[in-house]
């Protein structure tokens, strides 16, 4: 119970957090913004219950006005933009992610992750963020799609690393990686 | 830990929050039922004159925050240029900055406390379903007090990656800042069991 609790907020924290380091840029220079990378690894490390509750606990501070997110953006006002169905898309793409994680115990860790990382950070979040600019933009959801399409490879390279890093922290902490536990 | 809300102190800052946010949700409602350009100017109109209100350093603050919208504004208004409806365009990025801008505004004027007094009202029905509220505004405690314990420890590991490193922060520095919070997920739930846990 005390595990659960602390792991859901420090992992809520960890989202946060991973707003505020320096950005980091991958090997050709692209700088990555790392807070899905931290949903992806909320679903894949803590597993579908406790992850999707982390990424909705630090949804719920954000709207509650705190500056989370990353270049320091909070409050309501995130909720009315057009881009908020990526946002609410979070906590049901961390909970997808960990429920594949639990479901496919059979591969390897790194795999899995990678995989629930594709499925639940990628696909999940984008079918909520394009119906989100549908409905504020009044446009088709190829057109919306079409406006975010440049985010996708981006996506792909954190979905390997959601898996790599998943894999570390499995060998580092392996009784905390509450997913397979 | 820095929140949004407007250090300088308007009338609204007492209002209940609970009112501010229906009347939010309510003027939003109506940002969406109608089409009319001259109506969204109107309302863009009002609400930057709420944001005047108060003095000239809260309508830049608030004018500052709508900064993040100027790419989807461009975006709509080319499209729409293209597509030779301006004036739908003009109507969507009008309403999208209003709804931005109410919002924002609510923020700006609401305490943190103010907001946690609505969250723990929203959440009392679901006790009867067994949710345990205390836990929830625990977890929320814990997050608000460790996002700059764990930044903190990012920027260290940064530091110490640019000591040893030659090459940029890379993506491996993640994995060591994940297990830091576990670390302290664990450290932090022996601490809560050994003062009789939950």
């Amino acid at each position: 119970m005390e595990r659960s609790l602390t792991l859901i907020a420090l992992f809520a924290a960890l989202i946060a957090a991973l707003g505020l380091i320096p950005k980091f840029t991958l090997g050709f220079g692209v700088p990555i913004t790392a807070q899905t990378l931290g949903v992806m690894l909320c679903g894949t490390v803590l597993g579908a219950r406790r992850g999707g509750l982390a990424v909705l606990l630090f949804i719920a501070l954000v709207a509650l006005g705190l500056p989370l997110l990353a270049g320091g953006r909070g409050g309501l006002g995130v909720f009315a933009t057009p881009s908020t169905g990526f946002l609410i898309g979070w906590p049901v793409g961390a909970f997808v992610c960990g429920l594949i994680m639990e479901r496919s115990r059979r591969l390897p860790v790194a795999w899995a992750a990678g995989i629930a990382s594709v499925l639940g950070g990628i696909v999940v979040i984008y079918v909520f963020g394009v119906a989100g600019l549908m409905r504020a933009l009044d446009k088709s959801a190829l057109e919306s799609l079409g406006l975010v399409t440049a985010f996708i490879p981006g996506d792909l390279i954190k979905a390997v690393l959601a898996g790599l890093i998943t894999a570390g922290l499995a060998r580092a902490r392996p009784a905390s990686l509450l997913s397979r536990g | 830990m820095i929140s949004l809300t407007s250090p300088v102190e308007t009338r609204a800052h007492g209002w209940p929050a609970g009112a501010k946010l229906a009347a939010l949700c309510a003027a939003t409602v109506v940002l969406f039922a109608t089409n009319a350009l001259l109506w969204h100017g109107v309302f863009l109109a009002l609400t930057l004159g709420l944001y005047a209100l108060p003095g000239a350093l809260f309508l830049r603050t608030g004018i500052v925050r709508l900064r993040p919208l100027w790419i989807f504004a461009a975006v709509i208004l080319l499209w729409h240029l293209v597509t030779a409806d301006l004036r739908a365009g003009l109507v969507i990025v009008m309403r999208m900055m209003t709804a931005v801008a109410l919002a924002n505004l609510v923020t700006m004027t609401t305490r943190l406390s103010d907001m946690m007094g609505v969250v723990r009202w929203l959440l009392t029905p679901f006790r009867a379903f067994g949710l345990r509220t205390d836990l929830v505004e625990l977890a929320m405690a814990l997050v608000i007090r460790f996002t700059p314990v764990l930044a903190d420890k990012g920027r260290m590991l940064a530091l110490a990656w640019r000591a040893r490193a030659v090459r940029r922060l890379g993506w491996r520095i993640i994995t060591p800042f994940a297990v830091l919070a576990i670390d302290d997920a664990e450290h932090v739930a022996d601490a809560l069991r050994a003062r009789g846990g939950l």
